[in-house]
């Protein structure tokens, strides 16, 4: 019993830590699907999450947290769309660039603001989200396995967490049974096909783009007032880069690229919980090794182990109307 | 004739029903091109109206224009007797036109329903529009029988289908006046016979249908009405009847053209280029090219004639020298060059042979470079291009002049992008490049592909001139009537077997048919002679 619970305690981390990503995952398809690379993902959360520490340290108020995190994405989103979209721009140059923007401008607020080294203050409990106990859970406590899965696992997680599984299912109905996704996905492959059938690709665009910084904005949230209780600088450490390659993963689908999510969530989770653990044969785990997992997996998935990866067909390439 | 315009329409017709499209003083500049100069068109409803003209002379501009892709800097467009203004693609949609593009607007990884619905979806919920969709489509799909599968993802289906979905894709939006734009460039001939069904089939229904193109035998052959267009402007209407290849391509051109090719007879010498039992493989290990084997004498065209696809590019580029030999022997003036045993494209240039590719955007140029960089690939290590570790630029494009004075490549400007040239003047500098090098050899595929009529004359000319000069050429063609009227001696290709050898002078179009088709020549010359 004890390693059962030892797995689930696992599998509820796993949960934790693959939160932010599914978010910042499924962001990054909205605007891909749609033409638009998003190597943004990585400083959008890292402003959302300073935004969202900020607002809701001085509101006292996580929901007002949330919604500065993703204002700032969505403007972020915005000023990238401005770049890619109506100037053509080379589009992983301005998601570098409001990566680079975004780590120096929120340790710069951050230090002009409280002075503790671009750190926020830490939140008091009001002003981050709470776990919620879902109905029957307490109850269905004692019932083996079934009974603790339930309250472990399902239960006891913080609203963002099951907006984010939520929201898979959800993108996945909005990408492929709406008129909406229909015409995102038409203008990532053939914007073309989209124009001439009198649809705006620039409108379009932006439309996705805007999405995307929805979704990243809650994953950043997540981060500062939901996983963490205040914004430390560069706290994302590459989520943002790891989301994009869970996206990859899934082939810029919304439950294939959840299951690449969980999988890296699960490796960070294992990280954790595997230092100075020494198993038998292998001796201690280097913490460093298991950290670099996530890593190591995405070059050797992305090497083509995952088969053929066949990215949206005008992905990265601007809209220019020509015969 | 003269080039004066004056309408061939409203004459003796019904003076009731206003044209379906009428256009007044269209005038588009790009920059200091003038595309469209004050052009004046009228198309009459239920006719197939075609409008011709040479690359470059502002065809796809004007009907870019009509479907609200570019707007006119000046001048009206009356649909139905309306003036209207078309600002977008869906203001041109909401009048009934319809356009299939020369590249076609399809969503590869989308089925054809989703394809045609997009944009006209019927509602937030796709599911709400689908049924409704389907339904259509089935009838739409069986009055004019268009045989495509409404489930069928649309980047496995051929190019014939696919442009049948363009047109389904118009159908569904209620088009009644239907514009395709070089629709047979990409078919086979099967195919664009069906397309021209088709095409009857709409105007029966009295829909209206421009067909933009510069192949003239489909005029002739599909449409009631023409009008020319040469150099932006509107230069000729005529009803269909009453006009002539030979009258258009001289309102085309603005010239006399020889639509046949005058030569002499061959005068041929040595054996040049000898091939025994050539085999060539794909990567992937398919057999293209089976045991070929025949020779090229020095003065004579020898013409490869074959359905695309039976091994004919795949052993022009192995003699060629960029793909490699499975089995065989290439002798050029009794050496072996053997292509991939130790003998490569550059040392082949070297010995004498030029190399004009089929594709001409793929391997011949690099579109993105100017024009004097694309006038010494291939022979950028020339010394007399160098200047110690350097290029010469100076000689560069004095080299590059010249070649284009000499080929008539306009416009003649070394420093101009190599994708602002038209098809015709980008194949002329390319073969101003082989030929120049006065080679011993010239391999050239599909020679005036995508070139226009004013252009092809002038290629032939110059092949036929490297002939007369006591050059060997081989000439890959998939156009029968360029081979005809090329080549001495013709070998048919089919499933990468050479089935026979034909003499030109005795050649005749139903033969080579029947032995494109693998029929063994004996028996295809007395089928065709029944």
């Amino acid at each position: 019993m004890d390693n059962f619970q030892m797995v689930v305690l696992l599998l509820d981390a796993t949960m934790r830590t693959s939160t932010p990503l599914i978010l910042a995952a499924l962001a990054g398809m909205f605007s891909e699907r749609a033409g638009t690379i998003n190597l943004a993902l990585e400083g959008m959360m890292l402003g959302g999450a300073f935004s969202a520490a900020c607002v809701a340290y001085y509101t006292d108020s996580h929901w007002l947290g949330l919604g500065a995190a993703v204002l700032t994405t969505m403007a972020l989103s915005l000023l990238h769309g401005f770049a890619c979209i109506t100037h053509k721009g080379n589009q992983v140059v301005s998601g570098m660039a409001i990566n680079i923007l975004m780590s120096g401008l929120t340790a710069l607020v951050g230090i002009a603001l409280f002075a503790q080294g671009g750190k926020t203050p830490a939140l008091d409990h009001d002003a981050r989200f709470q776990p919620i106990t879902l109905p029957g859970a307490d109850a269905v406590a004692d019932v083996p396995i079934l009974g603790s899965l339930y309250s472990e696992l399902i239960s006891g997680h913080n609203i963002l967490v099951y907006v984010a599984f939520l929201a898979v299912p959800a993108s996945w109905w909005i990408l492929y049974r709406t008129r909406f996704g229909l015409r995102l996905r038409a203008v990532g492959e053939n914007p073309g096909a989209v124009d001439t059938a009198g649809i705006s690709v620039v409108g379009m665009r932006y439309k996705s783009v805007l999405c995307s910084g929805f979704l990243v904005g809650i994953s950043g949230a997540y981060l500062s007032t939901a996983q963490g209780a205040s914004f430390l600088s560069d706290m994302t450490a590459g989520k943002g880069y790891i989301a994009l390659a869970a996206m990859v993963f899934g082939k810029w689908r919304p439950f294939p690229a959840m299951f690449a999510c969980i999988l890296f969530g699960f490796l960070d989770a294992a990280a954790t919980r595997l230092q100075g653990v020494v198993l038998p044969g292998i001796g201690e785990v280097p913490v460093q090794l298991v950290q670099a997992l996530p890593y190591i997996l995405t070059v050797i998935l992305l090497a083509g182990f995952i088969g053929r990866a066949v990215a949206p067909k005008s992905l990265g390439r601007p809209y220019v109307k020509e015969r | 004739m003269s080039d004066t315009i004056h309408s061939a329409h409203g004459t003796g017709k019904t003076g009731t029903v206003p044209p379906a499209i009428e256009l007044r003083g269209i005038d588009k500049r790009f920059g200091a091109v003038h595309a469209n100069n004050s052009i004046d068109l009228k198309v009459e409803k239920g006719t197939i109206h075609g409008i011709v003209g040479e690359n470059g002379a502002g065809k796809s501009t004007l009907m870019s224009i009509l479907y609200g892709f570019y707007q006119a800097d000046a001048g009206t467009i009356h649909v139905d007797g309306t003036l209207c203004n078309i600002n977008g693609s869906e203001d041109a949609i909401a009048v009934g036109i319809g356009m299939v593009h020369q590249h076609f607007m399809l969503v590869e990884p989308f089925s054809v329903l989703e394809n045609v619905i997009l944009g006209v979806e019927g509602g937030a919920v796709l599911r709400e529009g689908v049924d409704k969709a389907r339904e259509e489509l089935r009838r739409l799909e069986r009055e004019y029988s268009l045989d495509i599968d409404p489930d069928a993802i649309v980047g496995e289906l051929s190019v014939g289908l696919q442009q049948r979905v363009e047109i389904l894709k118009a159908l569904y939006r209620g088009a009644e006046i239907l514009i395709l734009d070089e629709p047979t460039g990409v078919l086979t001939p099967q195919e664009a016979d069906h397309l021209f069904r088709i095409l009857g089939t709409l105007k029966q229904q009295g829909k209206t249908v421009v067909l933009i193109t510069h192949k003239l035998r489909e005029i002739m052959a599909a449409t009631d009405n023409v009008s020319v267009m040469r150099q932006g402007e509107m230069v000729a209407h005529r009803h269909t009847a009453d006009t002539s290849p030979e009258e258009l391509s001289e309102l085309m051109v603005g010239r006399k053209v020889l639509l046949r090719l005058e030569k002499g007879n061959a005068n041929p010498q040595g054996t040049v280029l000898q091939v025994d039992n050539l085999c060539v493989d794909t990567r992937a290990g398919v057999r293209k090219v089976k045991n070929a084997s025949f020779t090229v004498r020095a003065g004579e065209i020898v013409g490869i004639a074959g359905v695309s696809g039976n091994g004919q590019s795949e052993l022009l580029e192995a003699l060629g020298g960029i793909r490699a030999v499975s089995e065989g022997q290439v002798m050029l003036n009794g050496q072996d060059v053997t292509p991939g045993r130790g003998v490569g494209p550059a040392e082949l240039r070297q010995r004498g042979v030029a190399h004009v590719p089929e594709d001409r955007h793929r391997m011949a140029m690099v579109t993105n470079f100017s024009a004097e960089e694309a006038a010494i690939l291939g022979y950028q290590d020339d010394t007399a291009y160098q200047k110690g570790l350097l290029l010469d630029w100076g000689k560069v494009a004095d080299a590059t002049r010249h070649m284009m004075e000499e080929f008539d490549v306009r416009p003649v400007d070394p420093h101009l992008k190599a994708a602002n040239f038209s098809g015709g003047n980008q194949q002329k500098l390319v073969l101003a490049r082989e030929i120049m090098r006065d080679p011993d050899l010239l391999l050239v595929g599909q020679p005036t592909r995508g070139v226009d009529i004013g252009a092809i004359e002038f290629i032939h000319k110059r092949i036929v001139a490297m002939r007369d000069a006591g050059k060997a050429v081989l000439l890959v063609s998939v156009e029968l009537d360029e081979i005809m009227s090329l080549s001495d001696r013709i070998l048919v290709m089919c499933d990468g077997f050479i089935v026979g050898e034909v003499n030109a002078a005795d050649a005749n179009e139903r033969v080579l048919g029947l032995m494109m088709a693998g029929v063994d020549p004996k028996q295809a010359e007395a089928e065709a002679g029944k």
